[in-house]
């Protein structure tokens, strides 16, 4: 696949001054629409996760007329419902050091010097405003015997700033996100649409206008007008097909408006969670996370030598290689995601793995349970204990939990400006879905706080300047609503009517593999050219032979996945030119051309400080790169040993 | 529900101490028969407060009548279709499960008891004995079958209440340590139930005679 | 494992639905209960038949969507697990699994195992919220919360809103979810003042969907993948009852 290079971006609407009164600035200089008029205004959020819920509930408040769309049965079960570990936020509660500016340099250096300085700092200003927003609508986060807000230190930080609800703080702050939008719905201010999902962007006059959607339970084909669309989707790591995401995570929304116009960044950032459970079958359908948080008092080891046949406790402890304690003494188990994953890829590869198929390494508990006791690691450990326990058979307690790392979250998006605004005028996008704060790599408990950033803060404050304008624009043009329209009813139409012999699944589950073994975690350039070799025969086949039974006009899922699969192929394509066109090793994002002699990742700022953000055009893709440039924090080589 | 439910236990308690008297021999027990007939006297009119009493028990019983079947049929229209696989109950409680079979048991066993009892036809001293003959009567060791049917009752009561009374505060809300308020009604009951049965198994097995 | 599986087929709300016997083979005991009805899906739509349609997403027992009658229990014989955490080893071969959706007529059917569970949403429009506008909160320390009603709160709030309890209430009622959500909010000092008028709302609004009432039979907790405790009914009666009292 060849791409061509366009013209870069230069302005990204960040104001310019000091870092610390970029936002109040922008905050300012954002009109404001008179509330008589904001009545008359309609804006449309796809997505009702913490990003589309927070955005919808707060423009709802704020007295615009939403629409809210989301494909589950309610809004409260948006995938933000399964993050586990917590939420960051530089309260300094605890006085351990910790500060906005912290946060902002140790979440610019997690993203491994490939995020903006300016939308970070934002990020962490606003995160202080998330707790309290949060705790005002009655999160129950843990708390302290004193009644105060507990903390906790999670991966690749060295102050406490995580602030967490059991092993279930997306599922708390997503319930608090969703009752301010049930409020809101009840109001009459936010009407909502479940069981709707979202197929096509309607833009007419150059803005985004509209979104057409099928309902998922009578195969009806609908179009939605508005003065402005927000997308808050979420991520697209479901590419892969075995993903911790929930298994209708898609890219279908954000990837029909990158095909209108919109610019997709960064596509091949990646990340791979090192704490979930090993695949145990050809069946498996999804893979669980272990929160990360489990890291904090397991010890990851594997064998010295591999295959040994021995049962765990039969493999005494000079026998054992405890390698990321043994390789980073500094942070041990801590180290950042992409690092511990890819420590376990080698050993694994090293033939040292453990369990089914021998990729997994140990995380044990042994030392925790003797040095706390049992009840205190039951206390703060337990509900994941209970998890791993049913869905391997196997008892933690007394025996270590076997864990292998798999795709989590995409840093990738589409690409928005200061103001979360696509490059498609009038377009939005929010959460996971964009491209905007974590660079090549996220911190863990960071992209709670970025949806609701998003959607409670920022967006309300960035949209509102954009739709003063509103009464200025042309009528919807209809020509462009029915041909958004018609190319929906011919997608499903064809869909239907393949007829092959091949599931969609089955097809997933193919490109899923193909993703892994060459645009996972270590990425080659043969590996990669030969995935774009393959995409491209693999999405013919899926065209010429997929079977979708059944008919539009009913509640179908195996339509609704074929729809989801044919967006992955394309977007695999362009995940995989991404990553063959960055040569270096970045974040998420190791190219094994680009290490040093240790065998870590090398990066490559004279040529690729850049956001790859790339246009879809008939003619291909053109990349337009916007350069990044650090006037506060100075771009280091990361190390954690 | 709970209300009326609560007044019958009330009821039930006054019952038992009442029935208990048996054991201070006839004239202790015939006194109180006559002494619930003539409390109050002159203030209230002959069985004045009994009537009373009666009348809220009637009002009781039938509100909770009433309260049973709304509930039951708000049950009924809140599942129009059945499960086709034997629904297999995961909460423990064979006194739970049995509350409306057990409460209809308990109907038919009080229109009995009345009979026998209050009203003397079904009993082979009649209507005009002494409370304490009819008792007597009522459970002599040949009548062992009567006997039989009324401890099968009482223990249904019991079941009923053991439920019942932790519900009743459950749905006033007053409940909140669990472990503590089910012993305490199950406690309750068995008081309740071993009170009532001592006085027909006493007389059949001729202690009281 | 060999299973035979009777699955409720039922097209669509007009439809009346039956049970359909199915046949599936080499199950194996690690999958999850929904893995080994993907494998069944796969073979029936390349049969060209209609895939049983089952609501689910997450797959690891925290959104609620996954909602299935398992042999006459709500998701299925393992306590406080949702269907999509249960694995086959708990089955043997040989075994017929009967399969249905969950059934109460606020919860119609919309096909094969999927229902509407909107009615849930209209309870918490009714009032399962603290109003607070995006920015006027205040600093999350100007209130400190006691511990033990924090974990109580918790304990409460940790409701997926899955449905389960009102499946396997013989009332049909929806006492249990609705309670939690008060229970949360009302044990919380930033729930107090609105506490009454939402316990008021959200009962009187469970009542209005057409779900029974409690008797306090204990079922719905017994099945509650998050073992939603009981007690947080009569905290939503005491709340009712009192918020009642007040305004007649
Ligand atoms: C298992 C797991 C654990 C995690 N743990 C943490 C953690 O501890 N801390 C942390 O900070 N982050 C964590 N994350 C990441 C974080 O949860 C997500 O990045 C974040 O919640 C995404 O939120 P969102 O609002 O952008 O999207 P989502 O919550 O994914 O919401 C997407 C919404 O879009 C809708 N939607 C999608 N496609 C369409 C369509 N085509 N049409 C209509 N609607 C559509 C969906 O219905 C849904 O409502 C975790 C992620 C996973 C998978
Ligand atoms: C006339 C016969 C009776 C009938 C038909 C009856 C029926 C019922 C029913 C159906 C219930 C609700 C349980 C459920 O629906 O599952 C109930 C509850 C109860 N019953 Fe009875 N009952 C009878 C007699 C009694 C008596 C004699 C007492 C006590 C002395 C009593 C005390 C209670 C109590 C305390 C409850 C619990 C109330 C609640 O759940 O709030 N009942 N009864
Ligand atoms: C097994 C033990 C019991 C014995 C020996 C017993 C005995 C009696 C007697 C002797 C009377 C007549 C009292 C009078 O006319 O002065 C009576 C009345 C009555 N009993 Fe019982 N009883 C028993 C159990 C019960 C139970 C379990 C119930 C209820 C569930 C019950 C309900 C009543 C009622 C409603 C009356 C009528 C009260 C009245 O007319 O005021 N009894 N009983
Ligand atoms: S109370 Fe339990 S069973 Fe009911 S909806 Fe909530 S989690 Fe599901
Ligand atoms: S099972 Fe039903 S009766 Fe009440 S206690 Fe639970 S709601
Ligand atoms: S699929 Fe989410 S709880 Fe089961």
């Amino acid at each position: 696949m060849n791409y061509r290079e366009g013209a870069p971006i230069k302005d990204t609407k960040a104001p310019e001054g000091p870092i610390e009164d970029r936002w109040e600035k922008r905050k300012f200089s954002a009109r404001l629409v008179n509330p008589a008029n904001k009545r008359k205004i309609n804006v449309i959020v796809v997505g009702t996760g913490l990003a589309g819920g927070s955005a919808a509930a707060t423009l709802g408040e704020l007295g615009y007329k939403v629409k809210s769309f989301c494909y589950q049965d309610s809004p409260r079960r948006a995938h933000s419902i399964a993050a586990q570990g917590g939420i960051n936020a530089a309260k300094n509660y605890r006085g351990d050091g910790d500060s906005i500016y912290r946060l902002f340099y140790d979440t610019v250096k997690g993203g491994d010097f490939r995020a903006r300085e300016s939308n970070v700092y934002r990020l962490a200003q606003v995160s202080v405003n998330i707790i309290d927003q949060a705790v005002a609508q009655g999160v129950p986060f843990a708390r302290e015997y004193g009644g105060l807000l507990d903390t906790r230190s999670f991966g690749g930080a060295q102050v406490s700033r995580t602030f967490y609800a059991r092993g279930q703080t997306g599922q708390q702050l997503l319930l608090g996100a969703y009752s301010a939008l049930e409020r809101q719905i009840a109001a009459g201010t936010v009407e909502m649409h479940t069981r709707h999902e979202m197929l096509e962007l309607i833009i007419s006059d150059g803005r985004a206008r509209g979104v057409v959607v099928r309902d998922m339970v009578t195969g009806e084909v609908e179009t939605h007008l508005a003065d402005a669309v927000v997308l808050a989707t979420g991520g697209y790591g479901n590419v892969f097909f075995l993903s911790t995401n929930a298994k209708g995570c898609n890219t279908t929304a954000i990837w029909r408006a990158h095909q209108k116009g919109a610019v997709f960044a960064n596509p091949c950032y990646t990340q791979i969670h090192p704490t979930c459970i090993p695949v145990s079958g050809e069946y498996q359908s999804k893979l669980t996370l272990m929160s990360e948080s489990l890291r904090n008092d397991g010890r990851v080891w594997v064998p010295l030598k591999g295959g040994d046949p021995r049962p765990v406790a039969e493999i005494p402890e000079d026998e054992r290689d405890y390698y990321l304690e043994r390789i980073y003494p500094a942070f041990g188990n801590l180290v950042p995601r992409d690092i511990a994953s890819r420590a376990a890829k080698n050993v694994c590869d090293e033939g040292r793995g453990v369990g089914p198929g021998g990729l997994g390494v140990y995380l044990d508990f042994a030392d925790a349970i003797k040095r706390l006791g049992r009840d205190a690691v039951e206390k703060k450990y337990g509900n994941l204990f209970e998890m791993y326990e049913r869905i391997t058979g196997e008892d933690p307690y007394t025996q270590p939990m076997r864990i292998y790392p798999a795709v989590h979250y995409t840093m990738g998006g589409l690409w928005v400006d200061y103001d979360l605004q696509s490059s498609v005028p009038g377009l939005f996008v929010i959460g996971e879905a964009n491209f905007s704060d974590h660079g090549a790599n996220r911190l863990g408990a960071s992209a709670l706080m970025q949806g609701l950033a998003d959607g409670y803060f920022v967006l309300p404050t960035t949209i509102g300047d954009y739709l003063a304008d509103a009464h200025t624009f042309d009528a919807i043009d209809d020509q462009q609503v029915a041909e958004a329209e018609i190319a929906v009813k011919n997608r499903i139409e064809k869909l239907l009517s393949v007829n092959g012999t091949r599931t969609a699944d089955s097809f997933h589950r193919e490109l899923g593999k193909l993703m892994w073994d060459y645009c996972g975690m270590e990425r080659t350039e043969e590996g990669l050219r030969k995935a774009l070799e393959r995409i491209p025969e693999l999405r013919a086949e899926f065209w010429r032979d997929v079977k979708v039974s059944g008919v539009n006009e009913e509640l179908n899922q195996a339509l609704e996945r074929a729809g989801r699969v044919a967006d992955f192929f394309d977007l695999a394509e362009l995940m995989c030119l991404d990553a063959l066109h960055r040569t270096e090793s970045c974040g998420g994002h190791f190219r094994a051309e680009s290490q040093d002699a240790d065998g870590e990742a090398l990066r490559d700022d004279e040529h690729f400080a850049y956001v790859a953000a790339w246009e879809s055009t008939p003619d291909g893709p053109v990349l337009h790169k916007e350069d990044l440039e650090y006037e506060y924090v100075k771009m280091t080589q990361r190390s954690y040993k | 529900m709970a209300v009326s439910g609560a007044v019958l236990v009330f009821f039930l308690v006054a019952h038992m101490a009442g029935n208990l008297k048996i054991f201070a021999g006839a004239e202790s027990f015939n006194g109180y028969a006559a002494w619930l007939r003539e409390v109050g006297y002159p203030l209230l009119p002959h069985r004045g407060l009994l009537t009373i009493l009666e009348a809220g028990l009637v009002v009781a019983i039938a509100a909770h009548m009433y309260s049973a079947i709304v509930l039951a049929r708000r049950a009924a229209h809140a599942r129009p279709v059945k499960y086709a696989a034997r629904v297999k109950s995961r909460a423990n409680g064979y006194a739970t499960r049995t509350m409306r079979w057990g409460g209809v048991i308990i109907f038919f066993f009080v229109i009995y008891h009345l009979l026998d009892m209050t009203f003397g036809v079904a009993n082979p001293e009649g209507h005009d004995a002494t409370p304490f003959a009819r008792m007597v009567a009522g459970f002599e060791p040949a009548r062992w079958y009567i006997t039989v049917f009324y401890v099968i009752s009482v223990v249904m009561v019991g079941l009923h209440l053991r439920h019942g009374l932790w519900s009743a505060l459950q749905t006033l809300g007053l409940a909140r340590r669990y472990p503590v308020l089910k012993i305490s009604a199950a406690l309750v009951s068995a008081v309740l139930t071993i009170g009532f049965l001592v006085v027909p198994l006493a007389i059949t097995f001729g202690v009281v005679r | 494992m060999n299973l035979t599986l009777k699955v409720w087929r039922q097209s669509g709300p007009d439809d009346d639905g039956r049970l359909v016997r199915y046949e599936i083979e080499d199950v194996s005991p690690d999958m999850s209960f929904l893995e080994m009805l993907d494998v069944l899906n796969e073979g029936l739509i390349l049969a060209g038949d209609d895939p049983v349609a089952f609501d689910h997403d997450c797959r690891e027992g925290i959104c609620g969507m996954c909602s299935m009658m398992i042999d006459g229990v709500a998701h299925g014989p393992q306590k406080n697990t949702t269907t999509c955490q249960l694995h086959m080893r708990h089955y043997n071969d040989g075994d017929t699994i009967v399969i249905e959706p969950w059934r109460a007529r606020p919860f119609p059917v919309v096909k094969d195992l999927v229902v509407d569970r909107s009615a849930f949403d209209r309870i918490i429009q009714a009032g399962g919220f603290i109003s607070v506008p995006a920015g006027s909160a205040p600093d999350a320390h100007a209130m400190p919360v006691p511990k033990a009603d924090a974990d109580d709160a918790f304990d409460a709030a940790t409701c997926i809103g899955c449905g389960a309890c009102v499946a396997a209430c013989p009332n049909g009622s929806a006492s249990l979810f609705t309670a939690a959500k008060i229970t949360h909010l009302g044990l919380l000092p930033q729930g107090q003042p609105e506490r009454g008028s939402r316990a008021r709302a959200m009962v009187e609004q469970m009542d209005e969907e057409g779900f029974g009432g409690c008797t306090n039979t204990g079922e719905c907790t017994a099945v509650c993948p998050k073992g939603i405790p009981l007690d947080t009914i009569a905290r939503m009666n005491a709340d009712y009852l009192r918020a009642s009292r007040k305004s007649g």
